[in-house]
């Protein structure tokens, strides 16, 4: 086991104008679960081929534990691309369909046996192990190939998109598998995907990636809360926080014809904006119980999707031109109770404070502090 | 309605049971044939009078692959041939099924299963082997990363004598300007994996001769690879007094079936030393003055064997003055064609006419030999039709899996044989998979559900 570091590691294809990774910093803990996730060509899976030892690294440095291995090949490096081959083979046990590598490598018999022992136990698939692949379901010959990978004991778990090619049932299923195997093993894993809620619900940390850029890595549910910037806000969490520009006023920031209030610090860190952006999440509304006051912002009601208990609730800015109506931003609320509004309503949506993302319009940057879930 | 994505569409396709799950059709429309392992469905289908490939997978990955595969047939690299993709199917109560990619099936091809199964010798082996490294070599210097090197997605034509080698499954595949060396040593880890996978699987089933060790094999592909790839692309360095290893790369090259479309030559400061490094190579040097002379499209080490029976003939017909393309011309009239339309019609499925001829003259040299002088073509051609020919398998289209042993599924060869383990042994975590999917909701997938992940991060 081993901890992952990128020291300003950097890809540049040949003829490119802009590097694929760029400058990349990235501590991976030992035994953590890391997910890079991020739109295609974000440089997610660049980065995992860095690592990898599938793309060179024009600058900076990647290290495994005590070692540099920015110029070690694939095999040298001691790692394991989970997933990148499940045929299985007919002739072969299950026993020996996840052994067969260590067996070419030359190891033990007995040891051989006992790893893949291990393995099997781990995978719950130990009645199989004398048995012929051909009745396998597809979640057992996913976890066979999962147990490849194991019984090779490698300092890190390398996959990238390894879901992608599941049906959406399996991949909810397996999605569960390995994360909880994951922590049964403890081995450092680096997971690809362009799937944030897949992201979210497995990474012990999540680095989000664009353009070839790091743009944060924390917790998922520090990235949730507390998004760094712009690209961030929109990019995690489904349906996506709002983000509606408004006017700034001397005690916050102008939305229809209410005022969102602002604490006069944030607004202090861009004394030059003449408009900022707003982020706020869907379920960080609350329906006004008073429409005709003027506290909340105004929306009217364009759809309502009933969710079990809740409802999600689209709409504009009250007050918008029809002929801007098309090109009108959506607003998602999520509203909690039984007697949802109705589409053609005007309602008002009450946000506290603490929920009000603030983010400068120039730079994307966030300006708010923190917020704070309970 | 399925829809069709298509180069030139056969319109009896689109006739065929799109509704039903491939694994379902009717065995009406299927042919057995031997073929390696998959993990997808994979069938042979009969249309009319051709068969394709039909495999059922992903819409993502279809069309990937049909992209890929069309991409190597422009660049001229040995490839099976992408038909085309049928989306948008459904089932009799509307819920969709996979697409289908199809391709065209190979004519007088051999899957490697098929290979082993006939008692196969080390130096068949060995050609098979180096069929694999030539293919691997000549998608690299294209900068194509195979991605899942295996024999079951590679397929062999008989090439005088040897084997040529044709990629037939690209769904893990990149296509690059050009390949790092990491990314070439990513794909000889995975040959390595795969290939000792597959022999060992062999080898459980009883298919494999005893005498062939899968780990001496698997090192024998990557040793040769490396071989072949430095012989391609290696710089040599030399000094001004042996120009003439300039000359003798290129005819190295030329002999291994490769041309070379640009050298890099640079001298040191001095003018002393010579550096060399070959910067675009082709394959297919015989191939290509053989369609150029004749027209005729074979393999590589057929054009080579029927350029030396030109030559001979040429110094034979005492014409070494004359223009090549109207020799050729004639040898081709004179020589060629009636040895191979002397062929009854239903021969000639046995070996394709490159091969057959080939063959023809190799038995000549034999029937020489014992008769310690030279025999013509004519009887030569007589002799091998009745005492071999005959005696061939029909290798247009080479059926019947049963010849692999009882399958489970004639079909698919992934199945395994056919045995009596029915009864399935327990799975805990089938178990709480099925448990978890009876509560978990659908929607669970498609939103991120943060109140589930709050409570996860206080645990």
């Amino acid at each position: 086991m081993a901890t992952v570091s990128f020291k300003d590691a950097t890809r540049v294809y040949p003829g490119a104008d802009h590097p694929s990774v760029d400058k990349l910093n990235l501590e991976i803990g030992d035994g953590e679960f890391m997910v890079l996730v991020g739109p295609s060509g974000c440089g997610k899976s660049t980065s995992l081929r860095m690592l990898a030892g599938l793309e060179e690294i024009n600058q900076g440095a990647i290290w495994i534990g005590e070692r540099d291995v920015t110029d070690l090949p694939p095999k040298d490096r001691d790692i394991a691309m989970v997933f990148q081959n499940y045929a299985l083979y007919p002739h072969m046990t299950v026993g020996d369909n996840m052994g067969f590598a260590l067996k070419m490598a030359g190891v033990p018999k007995t040891e051989r046996q006992q790893r893949v022992q291990e393995a099997a136990h781990l995978l719950g698939l130990e009645d199989f192990l004398n048995r012929k692949p051909k009745a396998l379901s597809g979640g057992q010959r996913q976890r066979v190939a999962m147990g490849r990978a194991i019984v090779r004991s490698p300092q890190v778990f390398l996959m990238d998109e390894p879901l992608s090619n599941l049906d959406a049932k399996l991949r909810v299923s397996t999605r569960t598998q390995i994360a909880a195997l994951q922590t049964r093993l403890g081995v450092t894993t680096v997971y690809v995907t362009h799937d944030q809620v897949e992201a979210m619900t497995m990474g012990d940390r999540v680095a989000v990636m664009k353009d070839g850029i790091l743009q944060q890595c924390d917790t998922p549910l520090t990235l949730y809360d507390a998004p760094r910037n712009l690209f961030v806000a929109g990019f995690i969490g489904s349906p996506a926080m709002n983000l509606i520009e408004g006017n700034v006023q001397e005690d916050g920031v102008h939305l229809g014809d209410y005022t969102v209030p602002v604490p006069r610090d944030t607004l202090a860190k861009a004394p030059d904006e003449k408009n900022l952006v707003l982020g706020i999440r869907p379920e960080n509304f609350r329906l006004s119980d008073n429409p005709e006051s003027r506290e909340g912002i105004p929306i009217d009601i364009g759809v309502v999707e009933e969710l079990g208990a809740d409802a999600f609730v689209y709409g504009t800015l009250s007050g918008i031109a029809e002929d801007e109506l098309i090109t009108a931003q959506q607003i998602v609320a999520r509203i909690h109770g039984t007697a949802p509004p109705h589409r053609g309503e005007s309602v008002r949506l009450l946000v506290d404070e603490t929920h009000v993302h603030v983010f400068s319009k120039e730079s994307g940057d966030r300006l708010s502090p923190a917020t704070h879930n309970a | 309605m399925p829809r069709f994505l298509a180069a030139q569409a056969n319109t009896q396709l689109i006739t065929l049971p799109w509704g039903t799950p491939l694994a379902d059709w009717p065995e009406e429309n299927l042919v057995a044939l031997p073929r390696g392992i998959s993990r997808h469905v994979v069938r042979f289908v009969r249309v009319g009078n051709e068969v394709y490939a039909f495999k059922e997978v992903m819409e993502r990955l279809a069309l990937h692959e049909y992209e890929l595969l069309r991409d190597l047939t422009r660049l001229d690299t040995p490839s099976v041939e992408a038909v085309g993709v049928v989306t948008a199917r459904v089932d009799q109560d509307g819920e969709p099924l996979d697409p289908i990619l199809i391709t065209r099936h190979l004519q007088f091809s051999l899957p490697y299963r098929s290979l082993f199964n006939r008692g196969v010798r080390q130096d068949t082996v060995n050609r098979l082997v180096d069929a694999m490294v030539v293919l691997l070599a000549r998608l690299h210097l294209i900068g194509f990363l195979w991605g899942d090197v295996s024999l079951s997605n590679t397929l062999f034509r008989r090439d005088a004598g040897a084997f040529a080698a044709y990629l037939v499954d690209a769904e893990t595949s990149e296509l690059h300007d050009q390949l790092t060396p990491g990314q070439r040593e990513h794909d000889l880890t995975i040959a390595r994996t795969n290939l000792y996978g597959e022999f060992s699987d062999l080898e459980a089933g009883g298919l494999l001769d005893e005498a062939l060790d899968p780990l001496v094999l698997v090192e024998t592909i990557e040793s040769r690879y490396r071989e072949l790839w430095d012989e391609l692309t290696g710089a040599e360095e030399f000094n001004t007094g042996e120009m003439h290893r300039i000359e003798s790369r290129v005819r190295r090259l030329n002999a291994l079936g490769f041309d070379v479309a640009e050298l890099d030559i640079t001298t040191d400061f001095a003018g002393s030393t010579i550096r060399i490094q070959p910067k675009v190579v082709d394959a297919g040097h015989h191939q290509r003055r053989l369609i150029r002379l004749t027209g005729m499209d074979t393999e590589e080490n057929q054009a080579r064997r029927l350029l030396n029976d030109l030559d001979y003939y040429r110094a034979r017909t005492d014409q070494q003055g004359a223009d090549e393309a109207i020799v050729a011309h004639e040898w081709l009239t004179d020589q060629f064609e009636p040895i191979v339309q002397s062929v009854p019609l239903e021969l000639r499925s046995k070996l394709e006419p490159a091969e057959l001829y080939h063959e023809v003259l190799e038995h000549r040299w034999f029937l020489s030999e014992a008769a310690g002088s030279e025999i013509s073509m004519e009887d030569a051609a007589q002799s091998y039709m009745n005492t071999v020919l005959q005696g061939l398998p029909d290798e247009a289209i080479v059926s019947g899996m049963e010849s692999m042993g009882p399958l489970a599924n004639p079909f698919d060869p992934s199945q395994g044989f056919a045995d009596e383990e029915d009864e399935k042994p327990y799975d805990p975590w089938e178990d709480e998979v099925s448990a978890s999917r009876r509560e978990v909701e659908e929607p669970a997938a498609a939103y991120l559900d943060i109140t589930a992940l709050r409570a996860k991060a206080k645990k």
